[in-house]
């Protein structure tokens, strides 16, 4: 009777294998579907029942999981700084999130392959694993000024300032906000009432201005066609060129005039850095159609337009300069208008561009990622994106700029005792709105610190509504008082 | 082959004891973690488990010492260690329902902990009992026929209106004032003495032989009468009771017993066969079966996720949040699964013990099942063989049903896994099943003891000669049990150079 015992043991082992292969199967190999699959309620409880790791700026959590006693999950998630930040930090709610909270989730949650051996450690003593640390770019000072230089104007807007040196984002703001909090309410009926009335507000609070809408530029586009030109080789800042009172549109019997009908320089031609100062539309009209839209195009390229930037945790619209124009178009799109359209973001990167010699620093937003023990996982190096001009051209151009300020349309971003480089925009929109007020920036202009652009929805001028908002936000980056 | 069994070999009494120490810190730490993950300090009620843990295994380790000295020493901690995780699981999945009660201001639902530690603590009277009252399992072949009618009677029970009780669509349960109890898992012991002791009987009979087809040699008609009546049975527990997992169980322990037997696959074809009959035959007639096919073949179709195929897909959920080092204990969510604490006993573990963890209690297990066929193997009678073998492969189909059912490797059907999952029944009989192997394993690593012979074995010399050397006897001292030819080949074999001077012998419980 032994043999058939035999036997029946091998049909054992080989039904204990079959559990066993079984077993490595449903853990491993499908593991990971499994874990993803929309029915499964445990990805929920590991959501909220661990905690989560904050997201900070400066030494000050601006994302944080705090306890729940005595309800169904273990933590909420908690905006200490209400409006001042969802842009940026997103949103974790039961189900989703968005912004930094979803591109650094892994960190944030504690499943990154670096917090591994913490994790395992913490699994080893029986302690609940924690989420690492995000630390961001940002500057509180400079994220206050902006967003409350947007939230005084009472219109729809966006800031964004960077260090022109590193590309590190110091402010990121976007206007109208919101406050995040609600939405992270474990009830789901009142999360999902909060994120509603979010989503269908008109003014569109949950879209982050500052790196997803474009705007058409306007005068602030003027910098580019100067670059443009001073690249060329066939033109200084004290070259004249053109400045008629009127400009006919070649091809075409529409006439543009300057704002306010007002005549540049001697009535009929104006240096380079004149018609910069002054912003006069009918001298870089023609400047435009002069140098050419081919060369128009390849230095947008070059500061970054018709391109998608690279690695930015948040999504970025791409910043469009229109290829195939006609001179009429050409001369439009020389202004800022047309179809040229451009993020805060890709602004703000043309100043810092200039501000740090004609080196294009790709912008960041994640200074360090840190374990829950405040161990460095990994700090950002800056690196460079472009490099759209030359040394001598930045600086050039930083001349011209700090004239805007000084002498032309810029001067209400002036600051005593610093030299401020800028260049006011008012773009028209909408036939019959009013125009977007622009100003973009950079101090000090000896030595760049940071660089902003400031756009403000139907506020119009530049210079009155979008320079003094730009003047805060630089002297918060540089410590004095507005 | 079975060579001779090393009579010599000690008890190893102290090797089990070391081991049960072990199965004690396995136990009492999981008990910790799961304290200290719910974020308690170390209450004094760790300290209790723990010790209440020890002094029972303890005891029941004194009962093998004194009444089976040598039986197999991993028997008793392989069965404490299991015991232990399962208490520990219970525990864990007490505290999260009493979590949930207690946030959705709920009064606190009732623990299991406590009562299966009761449980336990009868078990172990029961285990120690079975080692008292069974001083020798051939004993047990004198009832086989008793056995079987209580067993039968058993199953019929919970039909029996006014004492019946139907509980999640089985009905398989006695209810007695607050306690209810499912009388299948006793009755599943009953008539597996029944199925050894009879098989013990009409063994060379139902091996005869009569024409073959495609070159299996196929037995008699008439002899399929047993065959049928075990088909019937399982199939009557099927419908009388909607227990399909039990039924399966109790013909595939038939089955594997009539093939050891036997030792024809003839059988095993005719009852596989009649298995798959019994399976279509259920399939369209029971409103019960089908739908757990579309359960198991289509769980992550349609709504069958958050309808039919709920616990099978949140159990699957459970075993891939696990993944290989899984959660911790206390860490996971295994509550969510509904049984989270009986059948779907090994998801709960694979979440938060992860793969390592099911491995290795799937490796716990195959070790007791491979013991148990060890004991069926050294063991000289030929009762003592099915019955073990009987034991072991229950036990082994059990997990196989269970933990493929929740793995999604086969069907699910509704069983208890043993000696892990929640249920006085099924703790009950299961610690008296590895009683039952211990006692066997005991008698087959009995050193030979010359001392007490029962029976002249000049008495009974043609019986030597017509069965070969595997018979019964209420004693067979000092033999060496040689390869299993004989009964093939029909050839008389004389037992090979007894070690002792007394030769083997026959007795009263002659075999035909």
């Amino acid at each position: 009777m032994n043999r058939p015992i035999r036997k029946l043991a091998v049909a054992c082992l080989l039904m204990f294998l079959a559990l066993l292969v079984n077993a490595n199967v449903v853990q491993v190999v499908e593991a990971q579907s499994l874990r993803n699959n929309p029915n499964n309620s445990r990805l929920l409880a590991n959501r909220l029942n661990n905690e989560r790791g904050p997201i900070v700026v400066g030494n000050q959590a601006v994302a944080t999981s705090v306890p729940t006693p005595g309800q169904t999950y273990k933590y909420q998630r908690t905006y200490p700084f209400g409006t001042l930040y969802p842009n940026v930090t997103g949103y974790f709610t039961v189900y989703t999130e968005t912004g930094i909270e979803q591109s650094e989730e892994d960190v944030l949650s504690g499943t990154d392959d670096r917090l591994f051996l913490r994790q395992l450690a913490d699994t080893l003593t029986g302690r609940q694993p924690r989420g690492g640390r995000v630390v961001l770019t940002l500057n509180q000072a400079a994220q206050q000024a902006a967003a409350s230089g947007l939230a005084a104007s009472g219109h729809r807007g966006a800031v964004v300032a960077l260090d022109p040196r590193t590309g590190a984002v110091l402010a990121m703001a976007s206007n109208p906000t919101y406050d995040p909090n609600p939405l992270t309410s474990h009830n789901g009926r009142t999360a999902q009432a909060a994120y509603d009335a979010l989503a269908t507000d008109p003014a569109q609070p949950l879209l982050n201005r500052a790196a997803q809408q474009t705007y058409p530029p306007g005068s602030t586009f003027k910098v580019v066609v100067a670059a443009t030109a001073l690249m060329s080789g066939s033109y200084t800042p004290q070259t004249v060129i053109p400045a008629p009172p009127t400009y006919k549109l070649p091809g075409t019997n529409t006439v543009i005039h300057n704002a306010g009908e007002e005549i540049c320089g001697s009535g009929t031609s104006d240096t380079l850095t004149g018609a910069l100062t002054i912003s006069c539309n009918t001298a870089f009209a023609g400047l435009g159609v002069a140098v050419g839209a081919q060369a128009l195009q390849t230095q947008a390229e070059a500061f970054g337009m018709n391109e998608t930037l690279p690695s930015f945790p948040l999504p970025v619209a791409e910043s469009v300069f229109p290829t195939r124009i006609d001179p009429a178009q050409t001369a439009l799109s020389s202004i800022g208008q047309y179809d040229v359209r451009w993020t805060p973001l890709q602004a703000a990167m043309v100043a810092a561009a200039i501000a740090n010699g004609g080196e294009e620093m790709l912008p960041y937003l994640v200074q360090e990622l840190q374990g829950p023990d405040l161990a460095l996982l990994s700090r950002t190096q800056p690196r460079v994106y472009s490099r759209p001009i030359t040394s001598d051209v930045a600086a050039e151009l930083t001349t011209m700029m700090v004239s805007v300020v000084d002498n032309g349309t810029g001067g209400n971003a002036s600051i005593p005792g610093i030299k401020v480089a800028g260049k006011t925009g008012t773009a028209e929109n909408v036939p019959g709105a009013p125009t977007h007020a622009w100003f973009l920036c950079f101090a000090p202009a000896d030595d760049p610190k940071v660089a902003v652009a400031v756009v403000v929805e139907n506020g119009g001028f530049g210079g009155s509504a979008a320079a003094p908002i730009a003047r805060n936000v630089m002297l918060a980056v540089l410590g004095g008082q507005p | 082959m079975t060579a001779t069994l090393l009579p010599t070999r000690g008890g190893r009494r102290g090797l089990e004891a070391g081991m049960l120490v072990f199965a004690a810190l396995l136990a009492t730490g999981a008990f910790a973690a799961v304290t200290y993950a719910h974020g308690a300090s170390f209450t004094v009620q760790i300290a209790y488990y723990g010790a209440g843990f020890v002094v029972l295994f303890l005891g029941a380790h004194l009962a093998v010492r004194r009444f089976a000295p040598y039986a197999d020493p991993l028997l008793l901690p392989l069965l404490a260690a299991l015991s232990g995780i399962g208490l520990a699981m219970i525990y864990r999945i007490d505290l999260a329902n009493a979590d949930s009660a207690e946030r959705a201001g709920r009064s606190a639902p009732s623990a299991y902990a406590p009562l299966q530690m009761m449980w336990t603590l009868v078990a172990v009277a029961l285990f120690v009992g079975v080692l008292i009252v069974v001083k020798d399992h051939r004993a047990l072949a004198r009832y086989s026929y008793t056995a079987g009618l209580l067993g039968i009677l058993l199953l019929l029970l919970p039909a029996v209106p006014g004492i019946g009780a139907t509980i999640n669509g089985a009905r398989l349960w006695l209810r007695v004032g607050p306690l209810t109890f499912q009388p299948s898992e006793i009755s599943k012991l009953l008539l597996l003495i029944f199925f050894a002791g009879f098989l013990m009987r009409k063994r060379d009979v139902l091996s005869v032989v009569t024409k073959s087809i495609l070159g299996i040699p196929f037995p008699r008609a008439r002899d399929l009468g047993p065959v049928l009546i075990a088909w019937g049975a399982s199939l009557g527990m099927l419908f009388i009771e909607n227990d399909l997992g039990q039924g399966i169980l109790v013909f595939g322990m038939f089955l594997a017993v009539l093939y050891v037997a036997t030792e024809r696959v003839s059988w095993f074809i005719i009852g596989l066969l009649l298995a798959a009959a019994g399976a279509v035959i259920a399939f369209f007639t029971m409103p019960h079966v089908q739908p757990r096919f579309e359960i198991w073949l289509h769980a992550f179709q349609g709504n069958n996720p958050q309808g039919p195929s709920y616990q099978l897909v949140q159990g699957l959920f459970g075993f891939a949040n696990g993944g290989i080092l899984g959660t911790g204990w206390g860490q996971g969510a295994p509550q969510i699964v509904p049984f989270a604490n009986t059948d779907f006993m090994m998801s709960s573990l694979g979440e938060e013990l992860g793969l390592t963890g099911v491995m290795a209690i799937l490796t716990i297990y195959l070790l007791l099942v491979m013991r148990g066929l060890r004991a069926a193997i050294g063991v000289r009678d030929s009762f003592g063989k099915l019955l073990a073998v009987g034991l072991a492969f229950s036990l082994c189909l059990q997990v196989f049903i269970i933990v493929g059912g929740v793995m999604r490797l086969i069907p699910l059907t509704g069983i208890t896994l043993p000696l892990l999952s929640y249920g006085g029944s099924s703790t009950l009989s299961n610690f008296m099943l590895v009683a039952l192997l211990v006692r066997i394993s005991d008698a087959g690593r009995r050193p030979p003891t010359p001392a007490t012979p029962l029976v002249d074995p000049a008495a009974a010399p043609d019986l030597i000669a017509a069965t070969g050397p595997e018979r019964v006897g209420p004693a067979e001292p000092a033999k060496t049990t040689p390869a299993e030819a004989p009964a093939e080949t029909g050839a008389p074999t004389a037992p090979i150079a007894p070690t002792a001077p007394n030769a083997p012998a026959g007795s009263g419980e002659r075999a035909p």
